[in-house]
């Protein structure tokens, strides 16, 4: 079991350190729909970590509990060493866990740069007052954050569309600037839910080389739910496999791929 | 050709975050602020400011309070009326109650009044949406007056039950009252005018806005990010009252000097604020003045071309008035729901390349 915390380094050269979540004996249910059944799993320091499975598998309630969504109604959920009460997704936010969702969740209304400095909201500290009269502490932080985003537009290249209202973006932008808005909140954890749905190959290069990438530079340990299996392998550090709620493996991409359990629920068995 | 951001190059996040990012803008508000402050005041006579001016004003800053509930944050609100009755009755009461201290902190303090009471009535918006909100915003606008009417403590117990403004000074200047002249009226209005804008327009730029518009685009994301759905929403229920309880201590102490609460601060009341914002624009503060000044000029301008120019009986005239809101509404929501607002941006945008629009 220690073996499985101690840190070490990746191939590529990347640190995963202890462990930064861990889901301890999770059960979801609704009304006599178990869509979770007694799960555990752990999310390390600094790695990618994918949940896969067939749809219908759990996997996004999996996201919903950990973001908090949804309440499990058994099971322990520890982040940072200490065991995480029952919290509203607002609190889990200031947590430092940050996601974008399956269908996309921006602000249509809003500006690309208005939805990403939202994502600072949880760094933003000035009351109404100061805000009202906007100069001295208002426009100081207005600008201090500013300057934060514009560093992660500039990451994730959007610069040109800065202005623009989201509503007019086609679909593989949107994405990124959903994207850019969980990275502008310095996460430490960040989820993504199907963050390559409906793209094609050469837009699912660049966000894997996204995902990769702020992986690398800024440290941010991400958790994914992917249906692409080429990604989810190339990606991943470890992968954990769901199948009608149970977990039906866990562990490195190779170990996945070689186990006859993950087969026989993404091929399926002969019936006797 | 003359409209343009050629070479007006932006070097600081402080440049590019001001109000109006192009020169031409910056100078055309500061011509008009010079205006509103330097010259109309002299020229000012009593029609004018008890028929469009001081009234404009004043909606204006009921439209504002509106906007940034119903456009910003998307609670939609049919308490406008009530809440400007008691921003009313409050100034009437602190009036009566503290007659030494002055006017100007006594409107203040009704803003601060109204925001309270708006905020508990904000509270079931964190279960209901939409229709079920406005008709319990609606609930709001039916009790407050039936309270006001009915607890006679409101309006110190007078015989007729209305409540009436004493005469109040600011500087030696009466600013309240029979006595008041039409320059006082307008000055004290476009002062408040003035800081309520700034106000409103410093808090939708920034973080508070950003949360509200957050709440009104999508809560869920809304929520995922950080935002306390409870805490916008109540901060958007209590800056909205504040601006709507300014306005109706203006519209009582400043414009009419008496007031009677079902009379001038029933539903309609609530709803012309409310076609106020849709026709000036939803979420946009620009659209709370546009708005305002379009429906205070519009029947002041039929009653001048049906009565005075066409000869048409006056009961005619102000039934047609009705039948031509009830058009421009259909119209807007159908064609621009963003309102005028929106036109001007889009004539803006054609200006920026004119005359070559390619």
């Amino acid at each position: 079991m220690n073996a499985m915390v101690d840190p070490y380094t990746t191939e590529d050269g990347r640190k995963i350190g202890g462990v930064l979540m861990d889901m301890r004996n999770i059960t979801l249910r609704f009304g006599g729909v178990e869509a979770i059944k007694d799960i555990s799993f752990n999310i390390r320091e600094g790695e990618i970590r994918a949940i896969i499975g067939p749809n219908g598998a759990g996997k996004s309630s999996m996201l919903n509990v950990i973001s908090g969504f949804y309440k499990p109604q058994e099971g322990e959920v520890h982040f940072r060493g200490s065991i995480r009460p029952p919290m509203k997704p607002y609190q889990v936010a200031r947590l430092g866990i940050a996601r974008t969702f399956q269908n996309i969740a921006l602000f249509e209304g809003m500006s690309v740069l208005d939805n990403i400095m939202t994502g600072r909201l949880n760094h933003m500290k000035t009351g109404l007052f100061a805000q009202a009269i906007w100069k001295g502490a208002a426009e100081k932080e207005e600008i201090e954050n500013r300057a934060h985003v514009e560093r992660v537009i500039d990451f994730l290249e959007i610069q040109a569309i800065r202005k623009t209202p989201v509503g007019r973006l086609p679909y593989g932008l949107k994405k990124r600037v959903e994207l850019a808005r969980a990275l502008a909140a310095d996460p430490k954890l960040l989820l993504l839910d199907e963050p390559m749905a409906g793209m094609n190959v050469e837009e699912k290069e660049d966000m894997s080389r996204f995902i990769l990438d702020v992986n690398d530079e800024f440290g941010t340990t991400i958790a994914l739910i992917e249906h692409d299996m080429g990604v989810v392998m190339d990606l991943s550090d470890r992968v954990v496999v769901m199948d009608y709620g149970r977990k039906i493996g866990d562990g490195t991409p190779s170990e996945i791929i070689s186990n006859q359990e993950v087969i026989d629920a993404y091929l399926g068995v002969a019936h006797d | 050709m003359f409209y343009r951001e050629a070479g007006d190059f932006k070097t600081s996040y402080a440049e590019d975050n001001q109000t109006f990012p192009i020169k031409f803008d910056r100078y055309r508000y500061w011509f008009v602020l010079a205006v509103a402050f330097l010259v109309i005041p002299f020229i000012i006579n009593d029609y004018w400011a008890n028929a469009i001016f001081v009234p404009f004003l004043i909606y204006s800053i009921a439209a504002i309070g509106l906007n940034i509930l119903t456009g910003y944050c998307g609670q939609v609100s049919l308490g406008t009326g009530g809440f400007m009755a008691v921003g009313a009755y409050a100034c009437y009461k602190l009036m009566t109650a503290f007659p030494e201290v002055n006017i100007l902190i006594h409107i203040i303090l009704s803003g601060g009044i109204t925001a309270v009471v708006g905020a508990a009535f904000g509270l079931p918006s964190l279960r209901i949406k939409g229709f079920y909100l406005a008709v319990a915003t609606l609930a709001a606008q039916f009790f407050l007056i039936w309270l006001f009417n009915k607890v006679a403590w409101f309006y110190n117990y007078s015989a007729s039950g209305q409540i009436s403004a004493p005469e109040r000074f600011v500087g030696g200047i009466a600013v309240t009252g029979p006595n008041t002249e039409a320059w006082a009226k307008y000055m004290v209005c476009l002062v408040f005018v003035t800081l309520c804008g700034l106000a409103a327009r410093n808090l939708t730029r920034g973080t508070t806005g950003r949360k509200w518009m957050a709440i009104r685009d999508m809560d869920i994301a809304a929520e995922i990010i950080g935002v306390n759905p409870l805490k916008a929403k109540l901060t958007a229920f209590a800056v909205s009252s504040f601006f709507v309880g300014i306005a109706g201590a203006l519209f009582f102490a400043v414009y009419l000097g008496a007031v009677e609460g079902g009379e001038a601060f029933g539903i309609q009341k609530s709803f012309l604020v409310l076609f106020m914002v849709i026709i000036g624009g939803l979420g946009s503060i620009f659209g709370s003045f546009a708005g305002a000044a379009f429906l205070v000029v519009l029947p002041v301008a039929l009653k001048m071309i049906g009565v005075d120019l066409l000869g048409w009986p006056t009961d005619i005239v102000s039934h047609f008035q009705l039948v031509v809101v009830g058009a421009l509404i259909m119209f807007f929501l159908i064609k621009e729901p963003h309102g005028l607002a929106q036109l001007w941006r889009v004539i803006k945008e054609k200006l920026r390349l004119w005359p070559f629009p390619h």
